[in-house]
């Protein structure tokens, strides 16, 4: 038997490589447009729109101070007029006929962004753990259409609710603050939680529960000590989910945000409009818009691997 | 340790009833053994005394308190499961510290590692205590299982297969090792399986269930020479007790009333046929066992199973003359007639 070729257990070398190519490559193509910002993100105005496209330039920080910044045009005379820069931000800014007015609305948005994403989405899990262990542990009347009915709250885009919502937020008062990006981002993930979480707790015997409550613990406590350490992995997963969806989402956002609660995404795309078409400054914002995902994703993903406790039975 | 009784417990899951009018009543420090195939309901009275079910009727009582409406934190008693006995996140130390921290007891932290250095000592476990519980071997989990239900001293132990996802080597040992535990501790323990063996090596008295209803309680002695009925007949013995209809062998005096004969090994002689002792049954092949073999013998169509020392001479083929002695009678009604 050829073991190299058809081997159930190990694959050969030469798929094993081919595999690798493959994976290599489409990790490339998906990479190509982030390096782009990134790269973009660091560049001069004037870089960012050459053509053909400069692989190679001179880096700068111009990006992220037009970024923070709002700048007003002056004329030369007043430049002159003025101290001397005292930061690298000042410089640059001069060197474009410029001065620095004030710092800009990204600071206030990204933590929008913050609040709202996180916040919804430890309401979602939270909200999602409580009722996936119901119903997975409890008879619960109903339980089959009730989850169907939870799921069904995703079989539109929510966006074709949109119009009630914006009339509703309107008339209770919830347009523009967090409390109600917070609610509205909660409602949409929290079926998505319920559904994958209700999966996870259901692999969870009951024994490890009842063991509890025999040696002395309520099913309270049993829930906490036992069920959830145990549900990490999904838990971890779950919240990937909920965060990315909330921190991306850009249609309600728009809609219903426009000053104080306003978040990331429908304020990035609105540097583009301040003085001349800004592509670092964009691009710069997009890179730190990208940081907070990869930091939760990197964290949780130890947890998402240590979770997986399979061995501990003896099936 | 204290006196478990059951009185009248019934318990039906939808239509099918899993116990129904149990009767039983374990006395301080005593070992029974409930005995039964899959579904007789042995598992379902386990977790009626630990209060995972509540029954539909009948009482619990534990050391002469009424604790049928108690939660399970409330009882005082220590549960083994067949599987998913430890928590999987949690270190054998850890685990075994679980119940001495809950919320019921909450000992001071100098006395739990006291109490959990003892334990491991008792189970033979103090060398991993610091393991995580998904690192061990199966028999090393199912010891960690024991000592956590050992650590608190409850009331009594319910134990539901606790050897029988182990191998048969592992099986044995700790076979003797729970038994060895038990009687170090003087526990009240009730065990479930469905092993005779382990029902006949283990118990002071053995239950019987079927179909939710306790068949007989007794010694294993008892339960073994004075089954009340051919279904506990067939539960004890290896090979399985031979069942005949009287006239086939031979047989001294065969009581009135008697349907069904119940044959085992020592029920029966074997001799070959010579000129004193005509043939009645051929030996239609030999199982051999190593230690032990197992006859074969057609009699008059029919096939009974017995054992035979290796050294016994006899070989496939042999005419053989079979006489019965002392066997077990049964009547009409599956019940045992006593001789005479």
């Amino acid at each position: 038997m050829s073991a190299a070729a058809h081997s159930v257990v190990e694959p050969g070398l030469t798929s094993k490589r081919v595999a690798g190519a493959i994976v290599i490559l489409y990790a490339v193509i998906t990479m190509v447009p982030l390096f782009w910002i990134f790269a973009t993100s660091f560049k001069t105005p004037p870089d960012s729109i050459a053509y053909p496209p400069k692989i190679l330039f001179e880096p700068s920080i111009e990006g992220y101070c037009n970024l923070f910044t709002t700048r007003t045009r002056q004329t030369a005379e007043y430049i002159a007029s003025l101290p001397p820069a005292t930061s690298f931000c000042d410089e640059t800014t001069r060197k474009r006929n410029m001065v620095i007015a004030g710092q800009s609305n990204f600071l206030p948005r990204f933590v929008n962004s913050l609040i709202i994403a996180f916040g919804s989405t430890f309401c979602a899990v939270f909200l999602g753990t409580l009722a996936a262990y119901g119903f997975s542990r409890f008879k619960v009347p109903l339980a089959d259409d009730l989850l169907f009915f939870i799921l069904s709250t995703r079989m539109m885009p929510p966006i074709a609710v949109a119009i009630p919502i914006y009339l509703m937020y309107r008339e209770l008062g919830l347009s523009d603050t967090a409390l109600g990006m917070i609610l509205l981002y909660t409602a949409v993930n929290v079926s998505l939680a319920v559904w994958l979480l209700k999966g996870f707790i259901d692999e969870i015997p009951r024994e490890y529960e009842e063991a509890a409550m025999i040696d002395g613990y309520t099913r309270m406590g049993a829930f906490f000590k036992v069920v959830l350490p145990q549900a990490t992995t999904g838990i971890a997963a779950t919240a990937i989910f909920c965060l990315i969806f909330a921190w991306n989402e850009y249609a309600f956002a728009a809609l219903l945000t426009s000053g104080t609660a306003q978040t990331a995404p429908p304020f990035i795309p609105t540097i583009i409009g301040e003085g001349g078409q800004d592509w670092p400054a964009v691009a710069a914002g997009t890179t730190i818009f990208l940081v907070p995902i990869l930091v939760f994703t990197i964290l949780l993903r130890k947890q998402l691997l240590r979770g997986i406790t399979f061995g501990a039975v003896r099936k | 340790m204290a006196e478990v009784r059951l009185s009248r417990l019934s318990k039906s899951f939808g239509a099918a009833a899993a116990v129904s009018g149990l009767d039983l009543t374990i006395a301080d420090g005593e070992f029974v053994v409930l005995l039964g195939p899959t579904g007789a309901g042995k598992t379902t009275t386990l977790r009626l005394i630990a209060g995972l079910e509540r029954p539909d009727a009948g009482s619990v009582t534990i050391g002469g308190e009424e604790v049928t409406a108690r939660s399970p934190a409330e009882r005082d008693v220590a549960f083994v499961f067949q599987q998913y006995s430890l928590y999987p996140h949690l270190s054998v130390y850890d685990n075994l510290a679980f119940p001495l921290r809950s919320p019921a007891r909450r000992l001071p932290a100098a006395e739990v590692d006291a109490r959990v250095r003892e334990i491991a000592g008792l189970v033979r476990i103090d060398h991993k205590l610091d393991s995580r519980s998904t690192r061990l071997s199966g028999g090393e989990m199912q010891r960690v299982a024991i000592g956590r239900a050992l650590v608190r001293k409850p009331s009594i132990f319910l134990m539901d297969e606790p050897l029988s996802s182990l191998d048969a080597k592992l099986r044995a040992d700790l076979r003797l090792e729970l038994k060895r535990i038990q009687s170090d501790v003087g526990s009240t323990l009730l065990y479930v399986t469905h092993d005779q063996i382990e029902a006949m090596t283990m118990a002071d008295r053995i239950g019987i269930l079927s179909g939710g209803e306790l068949v007989q309680l007794g010694t294993p002695r008892d339960i073994y020479t004075s089954p009340a009925n051919l279904h506990v007949a067939a539960r004890l013995g290896n090979p399985q007790i031979n069942l005949v209809e009287p006239g086939l062998i031979p047989c001294q005096s065969v009581p009135r009333g008697t349907r069904t004969i119940g044959a085992r090994t020592e029920h029966v002689e074997v001799e070959k046929a010579a000129a004193g002792a005509a043939a009645n049954a051929r030996i239609d092949w030999i199982e051999h066992l190593g230690d032990q073999n197992h006859l074969h013998i057609a009699v008059d169509g029919r096939r009974i199973t017995l054992l035979a020392d290796p050294y016994s001479g006899f070989k496939a083929g042999d005419a053989v003359a079979i006489r019965l002695r002392e066997p077990l009678f049964f009547g009409a009604d599956d019940r045992r007639i006593s001789h005479g």
